[in-house]
């Protein structure tokens, strides 16, 4: 069976079609982002968890009195 | 939810016009996306004047983040405009009707918006420069709005009237539906984007910190 598609139907879903593809894309691209920022966040925390158990064997090391 | 409901009410319940037919349906996506551009440029100008008033912290990133979506909705309006333009009028664009031309203008203004805050080095200057060409820009939405309605010639539907919509009850049931739609969409996607900015600033400083 074949589906009549008039040419203002063609039009509307054009529109409508058009519309929800930016706005796809565009939620895509921030949920990009924050993919990047999660993992940039990931690597922060462990830079900071590596020097602070530098930081502890350094002072383990010094003796006092 | 209402983007939902705004598909479900301009496909299964809103009549058919009897003018236009059924590209009548572009109506219901095409104003509500303008709209909500309207409303991003001026969200924009508002933070942007914010800035050059209160000087509020973050002014200046909410008012960029503001226009770069007017923007995004502004292309949105282009595009379904020329679409709802070539089956009503049969052309694709129109340069006599103002209304089109004075909306480019207003587009290609905020487009250049990011060549400007791109072309100067980060900080209070450019935070300056960026809220004092966004409220330049604002001037051109009343024009825009108003064109329409100033205009002689008239090929651009005029649907909102000093007498009220013009319009069926169903069929502005169904636009508002959109709009709110529409707006809320553009709110949500505001915040969200504003926060991965806000993180990705905070992200920067704490390398720095750190290295």
């Amino acid at each position: 069976m074949i589906l009549a598609v008039t040419t203002a139907e063609k039009y509307v879903a054009g529109a409508y079609g058009i519309v929800f593809f930016v706005l796809l894309v565009y939620v895509l691209i921030i949920a990009l982002k924050l993919g990047r920022l999660e993992r940039e966040l990931d690597e922060l925390t462990g830079r900071v968890r590596e020097r602070r158990e530098a930081e502890r064997e350094q002072r383990e090391e010094v003796s006092v009195g | 939810m209402l983007i939902a409901a705004s598909v479900a009410l301009i496909f299964f319940y809103v009549p058919t016009d009897a003018d236009q037919g059924f590209s009548q349906r572009i109506f219901y996506i095409h104003v509500p996306v303008a709209l909500t551009a309207y409303a991003c440029f001026g969200w924009g100008a508002w933070k942007a004047l914010r800035h050059l008033w209160k000087r509020e912290p973050g002014a200046d990133l909410e008012s960029y983040v503001a226009i770069h979506q007017g923007v995004i909705f502004g292309a949105l309006t282009l595009l379904t405009g020329s679409l709802w333009a070539k089956i009503s009028w049969g052309h694709w664009w129109l340069w006599s009707e103002s209304q089109l031309v004075l909306f480019l203008v207003l587009f290609l203004f905020y487009g250049a918006y990011f060549m400007l805050r791109y072309s100067v080095e980060p900080g209070p200057a450019r935070a300056n420069m960026c809220a004092v060409y966004a409220l330049f820009g604002v001037v051109l939405i009343p024009i825009s709005f108003l064109a329409i309605r100033l205009a002689n010639q008239l090929i651009h539907p005029v649907v909102f009237t000093l007498q009220g919509p013009q319009m069926a009850g169903s069929m502005f049931l169904t636009f508002c539906v959109s709009l709110a739609a529409m707006l809320t969409l553009a709110a949500t996607l505001f915040h969200v984007e504003l926060a991965g900015k806000r993180i990705d600033s905070r992200l920067r400083e704490l390398r720095e910190l750190l290295t």
